[in-house]
C-alpha cells in the first residue's frame, strides 16, 4: 500500500502519497502551481522553471521534486509570483508572439499565464528573433516563432514504433524544434490533433483548424489558467 | 477647476484602438463631460495647442514621422499610455522585423505578386515622405511610457476603467475578462 505523508504548502497541511512530486500532491489537493513544460503522462524535464517553489527556503521545481514528510513549501507568495511573472515575460520577449494573428490565441497556456499574472508589458526588450516556419506537412504547420522549447512534443509524441514525431536541432540559443517528415508523412487526424494539444503554445498547429472558435468561447477567455485545479473541490455548490 | 486634457494619436496602427475608445458607447458622453480633448483624430485637432494631462498612443513606430509624433506627445503630456498590442510590442506591423528593409521594399514595390503598375520600378524616395525604420519599435523603446493597456484591440471596458482610475485617482478595476492580448 502506498504510504501517506504530510507536507505544508503556504501554511496549509496537505496529504501526499510517497513518490509523488510536489506538483502532483498540490494538484490533488486543489492547489495551483503554474507550469508550462510539465504535461500529464510525460516524464517531467524542468526546463521552464515556472513551477518554482521554495522548499524549506530553497528554490526548487515542483514538477520534479518529490514530496517528502514534513516539507515546508512556499508557493503562492508575492516574492515567488514575481519571479514567475519575470519568467513569463522573458519567454514572451525571447520569441515572436503576435497573439492577434496566432491560431492558438485564447487556448494558449503561455498567453493564459500572461493573463493570470497580469502582464501588461514585458520588462525586458523584445528580441524579435528570426525563426523558421515549416508548412510542408499536409496536416501540421510548425511555426517556431512561438516555440518555448518546453520539449513536450519531443518527449510526448511518438508513433506506433516509438519514433518521435519531433526532434530538437542545435543547442543553446540556436536550439530549434524540427518535424521528422518521414514519421509525420501519413499521420492521422487524431495524432495531428494530439500534437497540437501537446504543444502549450501555437507552434504545432493542425491545419484547417485555426480560428474555428469564436472569441469569448475559448478556453481561457473567461476563466484563468489553473481555475479547474483550484475549483476541484468547489464543484456542485456549497 | 479646469478639466483634464487628453490627446490621442495613431502611429503604426490600424485605428482599431481608436474604434475601441468609441466602443465605450454612451459613456463617451460622460467622457466629454469629464475631459477636454486636444490633439486627436477624435476632434481633428492636428497640433498641440496646450499642455495635456493624458496622451494615448495607438501603434508602434515604423517610420521617422511616428518617432517625431511620439516625442511630441512625450513633451506635451504628463502621462503617456501605450494602448494596444502595436504600441506595446509593435504588433502586426512588426511581423516585418525579421526581414531586411530592402527586401520588404523590393517585395512591396518591385517584385510582389500584386505589383502591376510600377513599370519603371520607382521606389518611394521623396523628402516629403517619412523614412522607414530598420524595424518597428514598441513605443516604450523610444520614449518613457507610463501605462500599458494590452489588447487587439484593447477591450472598451479596459480603456474606460483606466481613464476612470486616472481621473479619479482610485485604483483601477481590472476584471479577468478585460486583459487580453488579442
Ligand atoms: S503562442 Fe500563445 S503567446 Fe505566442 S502568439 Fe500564440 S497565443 Fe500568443
Ligand atoms: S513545439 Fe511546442 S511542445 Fe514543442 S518544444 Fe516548442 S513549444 Fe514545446
Ligand atoms: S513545469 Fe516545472 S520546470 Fe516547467
Amino acid at each position: 500500500m502506498s504510504e501517506i505523508i504530510k507536507i505544508v504548502i503556504d501554511g496549509k497541511e496537505i496529504e501526499a502519497t510517497k513518490g509523488q512530486t510536489i506538483l502532483q500532491a498540490a494538484v490533488n489537493n486543489g492547489i495551483y502551481i503554474p507550469t508550462l513544460c510539465a504535461f500529464d503522462g510525460i516524464k517531467p524535464k524542468a526546463s521552464c522553471r515556472l513551477c518554482t517553489v521554495k522548499v524549506n527556503g530553497r528554490a526548487m521545481t515542483a514538477c520534479t521534486t518529490p514530496a517528502t514528510e514534513g516539507m515546508e513549501i512556499e508557493n503562492n507568495t508575492a516574492g515567488i509570483n514575481e519571479i514567475r511573472k519575470a519568467i513569463i515575460e522573458a519567454i514572451f520577449v525571447e520569441g515572436n508572439h503576435f497573439c492577434p494573428s496566432c491560431e492558438k490565441s485564447g487556448n494558449c497556456e503561455l498567453q493564459a499565464l500572461g493573463y493570470r499574472f497580469m502582464m501588461m508589458v514585458p520588462r525586458f526588450p523584445y528580441s524579435f528573433p528570426q525563426r523558421p516556419i515549416d508548412a510542408t506537412n499536409p496536416k501540421l504547420l510548425l511555426d517556431t516563432n512561438r516555440c518555448i522549447l518546453c520539449l513536450r512534443c519531443v518527449r510526448g509524441l511518438k508513433d506506433e514504433n516509438g519514433k518521435s514525431l519531433f526532434a530538437i536541432k542545435h543547442r543553446g540559443v540556436h536550439a530549434e524544434i524540427v518535424m521528422d517528415h518521414e514519421v509525420c508523412a501519413n499521420i492521422s487526424d487524431e495524432m495531428a490533433q494530439k500534437a497540437m494539444n501537446t504543444c502549450p503554445v501555437g507552434v504545432i498547429i493542425k491545419k484547417e483548424k485555426g480560428f474555428d472558435e469564436a472569441i469569448g468561447t475559448r478556453k481561457f477567455d473567461k476563466q484563468p489558467i489553473g481555475h479547474e485545479i483550484e475549483n476541484k473541490f468547489n464543484q456542485g455548490g456549497n | 477647476m479646469s478639466k483634464p486634457i487628453v490627446a490621442t494619436t495613431s502611429l503604426a496602427g490600424c485605428f482599431g484602438c481608436h474604434m475601441s475608445i468609441l466602443d465605450i458607447d454612451e459613456r463617451i458622453l460622460d467622457l466629454f463631460d469629464l475631459v477636454e480633448f486636444n490633439k486627436s483624430p477624435i476632434d481633428d485637432i492636428k497640433t498641440f495647442t496646450k499642455q495635456c494631462d493624458i496622451g494615448i498612443i495607438e501603434g508602434g513606430c515604423c517610420n521617422s514621422e511616428n518617432v517625431h509624433v511620439l516625442k511630441e506627445f512625450r513633451k506635451n503630456c504628463k502621462i503617456l499610455i501605450s494602448l494596444g498590442e502595436c504600441a506595446i510590442m509593435g504588433g502586426l506591423p512588426a511581423l516585418r522585423n525579421g526581414i531586411p528593409v530592402e527586401e520588404c521594399i523590393r517585395e512591396a514595390y518591385l517584385e510582389g505578386p500584386t505589383v502591376t503598375l510600377n513599370k519603371e520600378g520607382i521606389l518611394p524616395n521623396d523628402d516629403e515622405l517619412p523614412m522607414i525604420l530598420d524595424k518597428v519599435y514598441p513605443c516604450h523603446e523610444i520614449v518613457k511610457i507610463d501605462y500599458f493597456l494590452p489588447g487587439c484591440p484593447p477591450r472598451a471596458d479596459l480603456i474606460w476603467n483606466a481613464l476612470v482610475a486616472l481621473l479619479t485617482g482610485n485604483e483601477m478595476d481590472l476584471p479577468y475578462e478585460v486583459v487580453k492580448f488579442d
